[in-house]
This record gives structure tokens, sequence and C-alpha cells, in this order.
């Protein structure tokens, strides 16, 4: 009696279960990404640093190309921060207002960033997986154009660009998609050679699935966790080598600006005016900081086996 | 036996590896493994063909050639009339509606990021692009019903499943297409013994309901005794001897299936002290470098001068019964 009053609970129960969904291994790591108390606190900074560089123009009179003539005689005294003149972050050695040229700056930096781990994500895991899935001398093709192109000076490409086309924005992307995807190709073929043997592709074949599919079905899903891990680190190196690039006076044209630029501007009047220094760096620094918490948290949320 | 025309016709089907040894020159020659070594044999419609043998003795890869995943060098594989091997790619693909497999690891088998659902339904939107999404829904439901899955466990994962269930998942994969052949690759050797029966005992109903031929490899004899009808023991790729599966256990004729069969374990203490073994001595001869003459006669207790200069044939001593070994006597 007691037993069947028990077992009649948990029919019901199992009733009542029926349907259930169950939980991807994405949906896992995603909680497993929850309990990674720095890596949200990234994303949420990230996210705050997103919107800011949005929408934060809207928060100040000023324009990213006005120059303040009031100020411009007497910028060490007139040009320091402050909420009065709504010059939050100061002012530029020329007089403009350094924050919406903070935000600008921020557009372009992040927009490299993201513009260059795309390409890396989208060209290098197919590239990758292509090569690896296929094998022999495919593989072996592809994978020497890829070193011949990794030898390839990368700074003169850029040079070269710069003075043969002028200073574009539009180049930067050239020249940063044109590198970000080789070590993200190389990596997903790795991946993408352990993977070929599992059984789970040996079935894809013997069902009679296209190779491409296959590739595109199995394979590519399962090197993701991997990518998006590298794809979040990558993001940072290419913010920072857009800084460097702009740093070196080869970057953006003004009167559009970037991190890099900014710092350089900055670094040169450091003495004289430190918060032309100070915001843009602060800005450089956390986001950093946030893209390589975030990567570790994505790390240890989508691969457990490897804590 | 009735005069039926096989659907499955293996003959003098070789298999052979390059084997590049550690540090060669780039030009050096590859060593060649022969994985399978002209393997003949036959299957009928609705037949069981159980194939055994030590790890490493070419079971997997004889397997994978049929399927054409491993590049055979030479021989045929008729099926249905056609010769696979000479198939191009796109209609070899095609044929793979009639021709299934059945994997070892049951959850490695599965695609980690997909629903069991659509693992499923794979198969039916590969063959059959344009069939509608609920009617493929209610074939995968159908046929998780057949295979004893509960229907509702559609949208779960692989791994929310234990190795018996993803075995069954794996079936019910290679079974929604209504194939003709499946062929087993030790489906039940990463199973533990009470789900091992649960499998094979499913495998056999849907046998009959189906109508199927398999063809079930296997390392554990007592397992494909139960389920074959006929039994074919491979050694470092070759043949060693083919015989109905009631003849091979009572009557077997090769010394090497002697004692294979001799070494399964009675599950009865006393019966199991009281047996004669036949040991085998050494271990299996590298298959890069096979000994002259008869494959088995390094390891053979009735080994002659003339096994070592002669290889067998496989020869007809009984009926169907084929034994590649020169003593042994009709």
């Amino acid at each position: 009696m007691l037993f069947s009053s028990k077992d009649k609970k948990v029919a019901a129960l199992a009733e009542s279960l029926e349907g259930v969904q169950g939980r991807s291994l994405w949906q896992d790591a995603w909680r497993r990404f929850l309990t990674h108390k720095a890596a949200v606190a990234s994303l949420f900074v990230l996210g705050c640093l997103m919107l800011f560089s949005a929408f934060g123009q809207h928060l100040s009179p000023w324009d990213f190309e006005q120059i303040d003539w009031s100020a411009l005689a007497n910028i060490e005294e007139k040009g320091r921060p402050s909420i009065e003149n709504g010059h939050y972050f100061g002012l530029d050695p020329v007089g403009r207002d350094l924050y919406q040229r903070t935000i600008q700056g921020s557009r372009i930096s992040l927009m490299v960033g993201f513009m260059g781990a795309f390409v890396a994500v989208f060209i290098g895991t197919i590239y990758g997986a292509i090569a690896g899935y296929i094998g022999g001398r495919v593989d072996s093709i592809m994978m020497r154009t890829l070193e011949v192109l990794s030898a390839f000076p990368f700074m003169f490409l850029v040079i070269v660009l710069m003075a043969v086309f002028g200073r574009n924005v539009l180049l930067i992307f050239v020249a940063i998609g044109a590198v970000s995807w080789l070590s993200m190709a190389r990596i997903v073929r790795g991946q993408t050679l352990s993977l070929k043997r599992k059984e789970y592709i040996e079935a894809a074949v013997a069902i009679g699935v296209k190779p491409f599919t296959i590739v595109i079905r199995h394979i590519v899903p399962n090197v993701l966790g991997v990518v998006i891990v590298y794809a979040t680190l990558l993001v940072p190196e290419m913010i920072l080598f857009e800084s460097f690039i702009s740093f070196l006076g080869l970057g953006v044209s003004e009167p559009h600006t970037s991190w890099g630029a900014l710092i350089s501007e900055g670094a040169g009047n450091m003495r004289t005016a430190p918060w032309t220094l100070i915001y843009p760096m602060a800005f450089l620094v956390v986001t950093l900081f946030c893209f390589n918490f975030l990567g570790d948290g994505l790390r240890d949320a989508l691969d457990p086996k490897d804590r | 036996m009735s005069v039926m025309e096989p659907i499955l016709n293996v003959e003098d089907l070789q298999v052979e590896f390059d084997i590049i040894p550690k540090n060669a020159w780039p030009w050096t020659r590859p060593l060649k493994l022969k994985a399978v070594n002209h393997i003949s044999f036959e299957l009928n419609a609705g037949e069981t063909l159980g194939i055994v043998g030590e790890s490493g003795c070419g079971k997997s890869t004889l397997a994978r050639a049929i399927m054409g995943m491993v590049v055979s060098q030479q021989g045929k594989i008729v099926w249905l009339g056609e010769d696979l091997r000479t198939l191009p790619a796109k209609d070899l693909r095609d044929r793979r509606k009639s021709l299934q497999m059945v994997f070892q690891d049951p959850l490695a088998s599965l695609t980690p990021r997909s629903t069991v659902g659509d693992i499923i339904a794979e198969p039916l939107k590969t063959h059959f692009p344009k069939m509608p999404a609920n009617e493929r829904k209610e074939k995968v439901k159908t046929m998780m019903v057949k295979v004893g899955l509960h229907p509702d466990q559609i949208n779960r994962y692989p791994h929310e499943f234990s190795g018996g269930q993803c075995q069954r998942i794996g079936i019910a994969r290679a079974l929604v297409l209504e194939p003709k052949l499946i062929i087993c690759d030790e489906p039940v050797s990463a199973l533990d013994v009470s789900i091992q029966a649960q499998v094979i005992n499913l495998l056999m109903r849907l046998q009959k309901e189906m109508g199927l031929s398999l063809i079930f490899i296997a390392h554990d004899l007592s397992v494909v005794k139960h389920i074959s009808n006929r039994v074919m023991v491979l050694y470092l790729g070759n043949v060693m001897e083919i015989a109905s599966s009631d003849e091979l256990y009572t009557q077997p004729r090769h010394p090497y299936t002697q004692a294979l069969i001799s070494a399964v374990p009675i599950p009865d203490p006393e019966v199991e002290a009281s047996k004669e073994h036949l040991l085998i001595e050494a271990d299996l001869p590298s298959p890069i470098n096979p000994p002259s003459g008869c494959v088995f006669r390094t390891r053979c207790p009735k080994a002659q001068a003339q096994c070592a200069e002669q290889m067998p044939e496989l020869r007809n001593i009984q009926g169907t019964h084929r034994v590649a070994c020169h003593f042994a006597k009709g």
C-alpha cells in the first residue's frame, strides 16, 4: 500500500514531465558561464561600453570636429575636464572635445575589433574545416598557401596600401581582415583533423551526407566552442593592432580618430595635458581586460573537461 | 537451400593501407598493411552473417570497405547487382539508402550538438529533402517507438541518454530509411551484458519485422552465436572458416576456430573448470609482415612444413562449410 501510493505519485510526476525539452550543450555552457563572475561582469561592462559608444554623443553639446575657440588659446587651463562647460573629458591640444572624440574613437576601434574577429571566424572556420576535412593534397595546398600569406610582411602591406590608396578606414578593415583569419584557420584545421575520425562523422558518411554538408552540419558546430573562445581573444588583439597602426600614424585619417590615434596624441602632451592620455587609455585598458576575462569565462564554460 | 540470388556478394576483396615508417625519407616506398586479404563471401536476403576474430584482424575494415568508407584496392562488392566499387561517389551516396551501419561506441556515433530528433531525421533529410517537416517528425517518432524509445524524448540530446539508449538511437537512425542491410560494427561491445541482450533482441525483432539482412561484427562468440545464421572467422585479414552457426560451434574444423570456441567462458564454474582449453601461444603476428603460407601457422598447434610454403585454399568440406586449412577433413 505504502509503495503503491508512492508509485502513483511518481507516475503522476512522470506524466507531467512528458515533452520535456532537453538541455543542449550550448545551454549547459551558458549556465556554466553565468557562474563565472568576472566574465559576466565583463560582458556587462562591454555591453555598457558599446551602448555608450553608440549613443553617448547625445549627452554632450559639442561635436567631435568642432573646435572650442574660447579655450584654444589656453588648453592647459581652460581645457581641463569639467562638467560646467560640457567638456567632460577635457579638450585635445587643438581644442576639440575629447569626450566626443573618445566616443568616435571607440566606434572605430570596436568596429575594427569585431570586424577582424568576424572575418576570422567566417573565413578561418570554413577554410580550416574544409582543408582539414578533405585532407591529403588539397589540405597541403591550402595550408601552404596560408603559410605563404602569413610569411608576408604584414606591416609592409599596410604601408603600401596606405601609400597607394590614401588613408582610409576601409583599408584598415581590408588589411586586418586579410591576416586575422590565418591563425584561426590553422586552429580550426587542427580541431577538424581530430574530429574527422570521430564516429559521428563516419556515421554521417555512412548515411550518405554530402561532404560539404558534413562540414557545415557536423564539423563547424563542434569546433565552434574553440572558435568562439579564440574570437573573443582576437577582438582585443585586433583593437591593439589598429591602435598600433594608428600610433604609427598610418591608421584612420583626421578628423576621424580611434583609441590608438588618441593615445598617440595624448602621449605627446601627457606632461601638460595628462587627461588627453588618461581617458582614451582607460577605455582601451578596460576593453582589453573585459575581453580577456570574457574569453576566460567562455573557455571554462565551453570545455569544462579542460579546466 | 533455395536458389536465391544473394543481395550482397563480396568477391576477392582486398584492402591495403600504406604505412609510412617513422623518420622515413619522402621517397621511400610506404609499407603495405593488408587489412583485408582476398575475402569473398555472399549474403542472402534476411540472413545474418556474423564476423568474428581478434582485435586487428580486419573485421571493421571489411565493414568499412563494404560501405565504401575505406578505399579497397581490388575485388568486387556486388550489391543488388551493382558493383559498389566502380560507382561514382554520387551514386554511392544514393545507394546508402539501402545499406546502413550501426557503430561500436553508442555515444560517440551521435553528433553531440544535435537533438535526437535531428539525428534520426538526418538520413531522411539527406535522401528525401522534399519531405514535409511534420511527416518527417512523424516518421522519426514511429521509429523511436519501434526501437523502444519514448517519442517524447525527441528534443533531448545524446549526452542525456544511457549507452543502451544511445545504441537504440543509432539503430533508429540506421533503420529510418528502411534499408535492406545493416552492418553492425561491434554494436554491443561497449554495453554491459544485460543491455547487450536487450539490444540484440531488439535487432533480431526488427530483423524479423522489416526483413533485414545483418552483418554482425563482434569479438564475443556467444553473442554472435545467438544472432547469426552463418559465421565467418577472420584472422589477420584472411578468412579461416565460414559455416552455418550451428555447425561452426559444434564442429569447428579450423584449429583457430577450435581455440576461439574453447576460450568462450561457460557460465558454470564446474563445467568451466573441467573443460579442456586449447591455448594459443604467442601474439598476433604483424600484419605488415605476415607469415608466409598459412597466416596462422606461427601459432597453430598442428603446423607442419607444408603450412609455411603453401597458403591453404578456402575449400568446401561439407555443404556450405568452408575451411582454409590443409588438414581439415570433410
